[in-house]
């Protein structure tokens, strides 16, 4: 592997030590000078007209300072396609619709006066499954669009479809088919900190807000807007984000309570903060969409792949979240994992009376790559082929471009599926445990690793400012939730400039001092930073020669000085200094200047402080900011044909499970788990373990546990004792990490993006075991207790 | 209406009012400002609130207050030495990556400073016992599970040496 300082080792998590010892400082730590509390009044009903709002009561409780509702504020419409308000007129949608809300000088007073708000409902009929919206005469959970059209049915009118080849031809040929239909539940993203934010304005009019969100600049765009609406045209938001106690797709959308808190502030004059309670983010913080998918695949009688036809049905609930372009990432997994050449895609999202959904890890590649990875071991066990030989003939290779366009550039795919399978002495184990009910299975992925292109911008800037001591304060707009960006982010820029990692100093997120960013999603966050710091550091470099030029002779001069001092006996290099001082004969690296011809020379080194203050205080001196756009080379795809390169690179891996099955039980108990992963190069071995690591217990919660369960629109679990996710004794089986490092050059120093693969294929990779176990295939997830005895005993039948 | 209650904070006495349903929690992000103690689910399911009392390792999201009058209370911000270094535990944290989004991390990092109380060089299987009520969403609990046995094997060489 090439020289790095830095690049692929252990360096310390900057912000770790803050976290360790209580420091950091959540949404939950913040509070303002007279701040107030505020609380909202969720709707009672899942779908009812509001007749009356009475907040009489509650506007007397001692401390609250506000009571508002949509009658007495201004509209404001939020959402991805600007269906939602901020506070709901006239009739509500869901059970966590916002009726109402309070700001109080205590949250005790708070929640007094939202208790005291009456509300009288007339309950209208409610759909509550995606086939009730569909059918012929179901209520209209919207009678208009957002443009006041009014509308016919309850489907969304977004289309993402795909077609290449001719399917029907492919399946007429086809010796092999498998189908099936799928589902995976609505699950919790279980951020530990809950959701809340701090809205607070000037004099003048302008915003301040402190916001959990993986979007600062997309959420300063719509509380901009939110300003209009308030008669504050022109004036500005500032988004500053604090530590965030998890996001995992939480904070890609702005939410209700936000605009609430920023009435709130507007109507009382004083800075207010809302916070969840565990309840509330439970109930009233939309969760991940749940999928109903139909698939079809064949192959030919070699097992390699003729067709693969994908329906995807999904319940959006009341209102669309950005989290309704899940298709668009369902795309990847349904055209290109696996060579493919025939493939039809359809999706189509329904409203219902449901909580309305929002995104998650994975972003849809879960959802589809369950049925995909399930149907797959149906096809090989139809063709009596080894589901790992299936998967080896039919693998991606480097240089391909795929159905959807997507142009592979590398791809470990088969040394993933080769070193998980490996480990897993998968030959020996393969179909060999039945009678002790103990199976292996696997499942594969693929990803965007280099960013993921679903806005009309996918850039991300960087500032990079140096000051006297030969530090540099790294301004970017990209979010750290947990993941490590800070870390990667510090090592790259020290790395890139040629300085040590102390010296990086990465400031607070923050849209007045960081330059734009579309977003930390789709796994991009380490990709974009690394390549913007690549960028700038590359431009840096150049001015720093060029200024170096004039200061290196002198300083040198200095440096013979001062050895002399120290040794009578020393004798300065014989060297042309002045001659050799040229822009391109420097180089910097570990926070030291020195000539490439002679980088040892004690004489001929300067410290990068000292290259500074040299560069600073002389004549006409200058100091240095760096600032830099990486805009990735990819495309927007069109989605209703579902077309488009819309990453630099694509980011695969293989997941083998071995588990025990208990026939008496139904209980899945996982033996081994090892997972490989493409991940270009890695970058720090801590933290991408620990995104890795993160992403198989998500895997395993999605796979065995995790659901958020409802009746007639309310939820039923709003709490970790009813809604579980692992602990570390559910997690408690040894897991092997293997990273195929296949150097991508689009990627920063050879890395792809790896916050979201490692949840992907774990469920069918489960899934696949259980059925090598015990011979039954369990479709819809979670794969709990009772639907393993249900599908033994239907399979005994 | 208020009590008053007094007790020992991070080996310092406090002496603070309390209303009779005020939890533990209260006190100690309110008026006692020490917030680093974090507050998941105030329902004793999540573990992140989890805070010493006498040695040992309780939800201070569960526990009155009142009750803890005459004890000894040891939250995140007393695991450091006087000049502010972390503790053994808390660098194993950092260093072994047992920290990433950090909220349930004080818990957690407490959680296991009750086990190493009392026992010195736990199992695997212990440590993932007594960690079982503290939630972590981000980690997937391997990197705890190596940070708590890096301390506690740091700390067993460190008395062998001294032996
Ligand atoms: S806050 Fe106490 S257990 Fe969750
Ligand atoms: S580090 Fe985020 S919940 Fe544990």
């Amino acid at each position: 592997m090439s020289g790095f300082s830095f690049i692929g080792k252990e360096v310390r998590r900057p912000e770790g030590g803050d976290k360790a010892s209580g420091r950091a400082l959540y949404i939950h730590d913040l509070t303002r000078p007279g701040m107030l509390y505020g609380k909202i009044k969720f709707s009672a009903h899942a779908h009812a007209r509001i007749k009356r709002i009475d907040t009489t009561r509650a506007a007397r409780v001692p401390g609250v300072h506000a009571v508002i509702t949509a009658y007495d504020t201004p509209e404001i419409r939020i959402g991805f396609l600007r269906d939602n308000f901020a506070l709901k007129k006239d009739k509500v949608r869901q059970f966590r619709d916002e009726i109402a809300a309070v700001a109080a000088a205590d949250p005790d007073a708070a929640a007094e006066a939202v208790d005291l708000i009456e509300v009288e409902y007339e309950p209208l009929p409610g759909v509550f499954t995606p086939e009730e919206a569909l059918a012929v005469g179901a209520p209209l959970v919207h009678e208009t669009s957002s443009d006041g059209a009014p509308r016919a049915s309850n489907v969304l009118d977004l289309a993402y479809g795909h077609d290449s080849g001719d399917i029907e031809a492919a399946r007429r040929a086809s010796r092999h088919v498998a189908s099936g239909e799928y589902s995976t539940p609505l699950i919790q993203q279980s951020c530990m900190g809950t959701a809340g934010c701090l809205a607070e304005f000037d004099a003048a009019g302008n915003l301040t807000m402190w916001a959990k969100t993986q979007i600062p600049f997309l959420a300063q765009r719509d509380f901009n807007q939110a300003l209009s609406a308030l008669g504050l045209r022109g004036r500005n938001t500032r988004v500053i984000v604090p530590a965030l106690g998890g996001g995992f797709g939480t904070g890609l959308d702005t939410h209700a309570y936000e605009y609430i808190a920023i009435l709130l502030a507007w109507r009382s004059g004083r800075p207010v903060r809302i916070v969840y309670d565990r309840e509330e983010e439970f109930s009233c913080l939309s969760p991940r969409q749940s999928a109903r998918t139909r698939i079809t695949q064949g192959c030919d009688a070699a097992g390699r792949l003729t067709f693969r036809d994908v329906e995807v049905l999904q319940d959006n609930g009341a209102y669309t979240s950005w989290g309704a372009t899940y298709p668009s990432v369902m795309l990847l997994p349904v055209t290109s994992l696996y060579r493919v050449p025939n493939v039809r895609f359809r999706a189509r999202l329904v409203y219902t009376n449901n909580t309305y959904c929002q995104a998650m890890r994975g972003y849809g590649n879960p959802e589809v790559t369950w049925p995909i990875e399930s149907s797959l071991d149906d096809l090989a066990a139809a063709a009596g082929i080894d589901p790992l030989d299936l998967r080896l003939m039919n693998c991606n290779e480097p240089g391909e471009v795929t159905p959807m366009g997507l142009k592979v550039t590398t791809c470990g795919l088969r040394q993933c599926l080769e070193a998980a399978s490996g480990r897993l002495r998968w030959r020996e184990k393969r179909g060999s445990g039945r009678r002790v009910a103990r199976g292996v299975g696997m499942a594969s992925l693929i990803h965007v690793g280099g960013g993921g292109k679903i806005y009309r911008s996918d850039g991300s800037g960087i500032v990079l400012k140096l000051d006297d001591f030969g530090n540099v304060n790294v301004s970017y707009g990209g979010v750290e939730m947990g993941q490590g960006l800070h870390t990667v982010l510090r090592q790259a820029v020290a790395e890139a400039v040629g300085i040590r990692p102390e010296n990086v100093f990465v400031n607070q997120t923050d849209t007045a001092t960081c330059p734009w960013d579309v977003g930390t999603h789709a796994s991009r966050g380490a990709f974009m930073a690394g390549n913007a710091a690549l960028l700038a550091a590359a431009r840096l470099r150049e001015k720093l020669f060029q200024w170096a030029e004039q200061v290196f002779p002198a300083e040198v001069e200095r440096n013979v000085r001062a050895l002399c001092r120290k040794d009578p006996a020393y004798r300065p290099p014989d060297f042309d200094v002045a001659a050799s001082a040229r822009a391109g004969s420097f180089d910097l690296k570990e926070g030291w200047l020195f000539l490439k011809d002679a980088p040892a020379d004690p004489a001929l080194r300067i410290e990068f402080a000292r290259l500074l203050r040299a560069v600073h205080y002389r004549d006409r001196g200058t100091i240095f900011t760096q600032e830099a756009f990486y805009e990735p080379d990819t495309e927007l795809p069109d989605w209703s044909k579902g077309r488009g390169n819309m990453s630099e690179n694509y980011a695969y891996g293989t997941q083998a499970v071995e588990v025990e099955v208990d026939r008496e039980t139904g209980e899945v108990k996982i033996l081994a788990l090892v997972a490989a992963h493409d991940v270009g190069r890695v970058l720090n071995p801590v933290t991408l373990k620990g995104q890795i690591h993160g992403a198989l217990a998500q895997g395993v919660g999605y796979a065995l546990y995790e659901e958020v369960k409802t009746r007639a629109g309310r939820i039923l679990n709003p709490g970790f004792t009813d809604y579980k996710i692992p602990t570390a004794c559910e997690m408690d089986f040894p897991i092997e990490l293997v990273f195929v490092e296949t150097d991508e050059q689009s990627g920063p120093f050879g890395a792809k993006g790896v916050g979201e693969p490692g949840m992907v294929p774990t469920a069918p990779a489960i899934a696949n075991a259980i059925y090598d176990a015990v011979g039954v295939r369990v479709k819809d997830l979670p794969i709990t207790p009772e639907k393993v005895l249900a599908a033994l005993h239907a399979s005994r039948a | 209406m208020a009590h008053v209650v007094s007790f020992e904070l991070n080996g310092r006495p406090v002496s603070v009012q309390a209303e009779p349903w005020a939890r533990l929690i209260d006190l100690l992000r309110g008026p006692l400002g020490h917030t680093g103690t974090k507050e998941g689910c105030g329902e004793g399911e999540c573990g992140a609130c989890t805070v010493l009392v006498d040695g040992a390792a309780i939800n201070s999201c569960l526990f009155p207050a009142l009750e803890v009058e005459g004890r000894s209370v040891t939250t995140i911000e007393g695991l450091q030495d006087a000049s502010g270094r972390l503790a053994a535990l808390q660098e194993a944290f950092v260093e072994e990556g047992g920290v990433q989004c950090g909220f349930c991390s004080p818990g957690m990092i407490l959680a296991a400073a009750g086990l190493l109380l009392r026992t010195q060089d736990p199992s695997e299987a212990e440590i993932r016992e007594e960690l079982a009520g503290n939630l972590c969403r981000c980690t997937g609990y391997a990197q705890i599970v190596a940070a708590v046995q890096a301390a506690a094997g740091r700390a067993s060489s460190r008395e062998g040496q001294g032996a």
